[in-house]
């Protein structure tokens, strides 16, 4: 093993004021049992789980209530013991509405998970069987299901497994308190991933604004076989999206709309991994994470261990509650975070941070016309133009937009972030997306109701 | 002074080639049009909102011509228009009625609570996609006019952070009801004269929670139109819709409606 720096450095990226001292030296703390649990059927990217419970039902922690609604799609387990209230559509921190069930949670130590699996004597068809059934998706954000990134098609082979652990969003320190404390149910989840990945090289890619986490990984890996590198990358932001993680890593490009799988990278999480980890050694499913509740508008901010499916305001109690000048709640950091109009909103299984912010730190702005200075060009990590976007999109004119590639923007909002003009190009962006998005469907819906007839 | 002379003397023959190859082109390379689509045009309104489904006012024309439309498809031109047609082209005028646009709301900012201040791009499905928007009833009008950016005739303004129709200038093209991104908007008869401006199906205290305004789904309405059987009201869960196919006009109904959602000619003038 050994420890490298990147020398590879994607275009673009911007540096935003990264305000992780908030909740960097906080040790992870399990928050007391909250009394309610909203615990939504859509945590993940893909298809809705199935509903398996309905009211009146007791639920033991870790059963099943949701089962995965497709391939793409992840099983849903109760996080605590208790009876369901009601089943019933609720609002996501996306804004969505989706299935949900709440549950009236009981003080109870009674568990229903897995039997534990010895992951050096199972075989790879049983570990991609345990992944898939512990509802284990990406935790880093987009929540892609673990089960389909680790088994490739038959074409494909993957030769790098990507840890990463390079947590650019400001204010977040979720994963990189799991890297301090939790190091070797990382390791553990790495072997069990390269067992089924057919021992592909490992990269554990961490900023360089981290050296307490690379120490530690350090130690952890140290005694490690096979071809297993810690590779520091640059402090850049968005260097933890999985594209430029890729190229910073092992200088590849993802081809236009590909995954990470198209040049023989699989890129997790390393809150996944230890999720992995757990649900091979102890059985359990994927049930509860560790979200950072920080900002300053909350009194303690502090990186909480939470069932999923624990409301905001549970949350935000538990970090010594909110200032009383809270301007914005955003459902993750504020680069990529979702706007929150409501605390009644529960944590999933992506929910990283939750971030409030004061007037003070909120910038209220109008925007202006596009100078034409090009600093968006500049900052986008993607190579788009998202000044012409913006402007096409502005006209409604959508193709215009699509040719210029909308369709590859990651929604980091670094061309946001950087226009002088304080346009709202990320958000236009959205709307081209949506709309092509919508406009690729109804195509679709017409194609099949032709071949119907 | 030669220079002048030469200069007018080599414009004016350039013009001359020029007039005599464009006559030439006009007598042997003129496409011959059926001149009825340029009546037919000029009989149409020239809105070019597309309301008929063809690509404006000339497209129209052409398909009329070709006789693969039926006339009377024109909404905005409504039946003096279609009557032109019919001289120019010798067919008869399927008769129709003149519909307008009706937005099923009426939870203006201050009856209709907003849970956030929005102060990202002006455009109702941008607005919708940060936290489901900020208003609080996920049925209602939004406000950000993406109705009214399209609206051809400026029929359609924002008043108080609610959409208004101008039911003078609407020409029912239909437009307005395929922006909205929470399918507020309805195209109904321009005779029917009671609406109901909510579009919330929930029961009624979460209704009551964003909206002083909204549809509780009592039935009052339906019991002051004379019934059931008179079936002037359908219901979509806890909401009362007019059915326009036989619509009430008894002023009882807008009186006795507790939400005082329920009113009479929901129309208004733009000022346009």
């Amino acid at each position: 093993m050994k420890t490298v720096k990147s020398s590879f450095k994607f275009h673009g990226g911007v540096h935003p004021e990264y305000h992780k001292d908030l909740a960097r030296d906080k040790a992870i703390e399990a928050i007391p049992l909250p009394g309610t649990l909203v615990i939504s059927m859509s945590q993940h990217l893909g298809a809705p789980a199935k509903c398996l419970v309905k009211a009146g039902d007791k639920v033991v922690k870790g059963q099943l209530i949701g089962e995965k609604g497709g391939f793409i799609s992840a099983n849903v387990h109760a996080s605590a013991c208790g009876t369901v209230k009601s089943v019933e559509l609720k609002q996501g921190a996306a804004g969505g509405y989706a299935n949900a069930v709440v549950l009236e949670t009981e003080a109870s130590d009674e568990t229903a998970y897995m039997p534990p699996l010895d992951w050096k004597t199972a075989t790879r068809e049983e570990l991609l069987k345990r992944v898939d059934e512990a509802g284990i998706c990406g935790m880093g954000g987009a929540g892609f299901p673990s089960s389909v990134k680790l088994n490739p098609p038959p074409d494909k082979h993957c030769e790098y497994l990507i840890l990463n652990g390079a947590e650019c969003e400001p204010y977040l320190t979720a994963d990189f308190r799991m890297m301090l404390e939790h190091a070797d149910r990382i390791r553990t989840g790495v072997e069990i991933m390269r067992k089924v990945l057919n021992g592909p090289a490992v990269r554990i890619a961490i900023e360089a604004n981290k050296p307490e986490a690379i120490a530690a990984m350090e130690t952890a890996f140290k005694d490690i076989e096979g071809n297993v590198e810690i590779v520091i990358l640059p402090v850049l932001y968005p260097q933890g999206s999985e594209k430029h993680q890729i190229y910073a890593t092992v200088k590849r490009i993802v081809p236009e709309g590909g995954l990470p799988i198209a040049v023989g990278c699989v890129v997790e999480n390393v809150g996944t991994v230890a999720a992995i980890a757990d649900a091979v050694t102890l059985g359990k499913p994927l049930i509860e994470r560790v979200t950072t509740v920080t900002g300053d508008g909350v009194n303690e901010p502090k990186n909480v261990l939470a069932p999923c499916g624990t409301r905001y305001e549970d949350m935000v109690a538990f970090a010594g509650g909110a200032k009383e000048n809270v301007r914005k709640v955003l459902s993750g950091g504020p680069m990529m975070g979702f706007n929150v109009a409501d605390l009644g909103i529960s944590t999933t299984k992506t929910t990283s941070g939750l971030t409030l912010l004061t007037e003070k730190s909120v910038f209220q702005y109008s925007s202006h016309a596009c100078i034409n200075c090009g600093t968006c060009l500049r900052a986008c990590p993607m190579n788009l133009n998202p000044a012409a976007i913006s402007c096409a999109v502005e006209s409604d004119d959508i193709a215009d937009a699509e040719k210029r590639g909308v369709m590859n923007c990651i929604e980091c909002g670094a061309c946001s972030f950087s226009c002088p003009a304080y346009r709202d190009i990320t958000q236009n962006c959205r709307r081209a997306k949506a709309a092509i998005r919508a406009r690729i469907a109804r195509e679709k819906a017409a194609a099949a109701a032709k071949a119907k007839g | 002074m030669v220079a002048i002379w030469i200069a007018v003397g080599v414009v004016a023959a350039v013009g001359a080639v020029a007039a005599l190859a464009l006559g030439i082109a006009d007598k042997y390379l003129s496409v011959q049009e059926d001149p009825r689509i340029g009546l037919v045009t000029a009989a149409l309104p020239g809105a070019n909102c597309g309301g008929c489904g063809f690509p404006g006012c000339d497209g129209y024309a052409r398909a009329l011509v070709a006789g693969t439309a039926a006339n009377g498809a024109c909404a905005a031109g409504g039946a003096a228009c279609a009557e032109a047609v019919s001289k120019i082209l010798g067919v008869a005028a399927s008769a129709t009625e003149r519909r307008v646009a009706v937005v099923h709301c009426c939870g203006t900012r201050s009856n209709a609570i907003r849970v956030g201040d929005y102060n990202g791009i002006a455009d109702c499905a941008s607005a919708a996609a940060v936290a489901g928007g900020d208003k609080g009833c996920r049925f209602g009008c939004l406000g950000y006019g993406a109705c009214a950016n399209v609206c051809p005739k400026h029929a359609i303004s924002i008043v108080d952070g609610l959409a208004k129709v101008d039911k003078r200038l609407c020409i029912g093209c239909g437009k307005c009801v395929n922006v909205c991104p929470r399918k507020v908007i309805e195209l109904v008869p321009a005779k029917a004269t009671l609406h109901v401006l909510c579009n919330n199906p929930l029961r009624g205290p979460e209704v009551r929670k964003v909206c002083k305004v909204g549809c509780m789904g009592c039935h009052l309405c339906e019991k002051n139109s004379g019934g059931k059987e008179a079936g002037h009201f359908t219901f979509d869960g806890f909401l009362a819709k007019v059915n326009y196919e036989n619509f009430p006009t008894d002023a009882v109904i807008v009186e006795k409606c507790p939400a005082k959602c329920i009113v009479e000619d929901a129309h208004f003038e733009s000022g346009h």
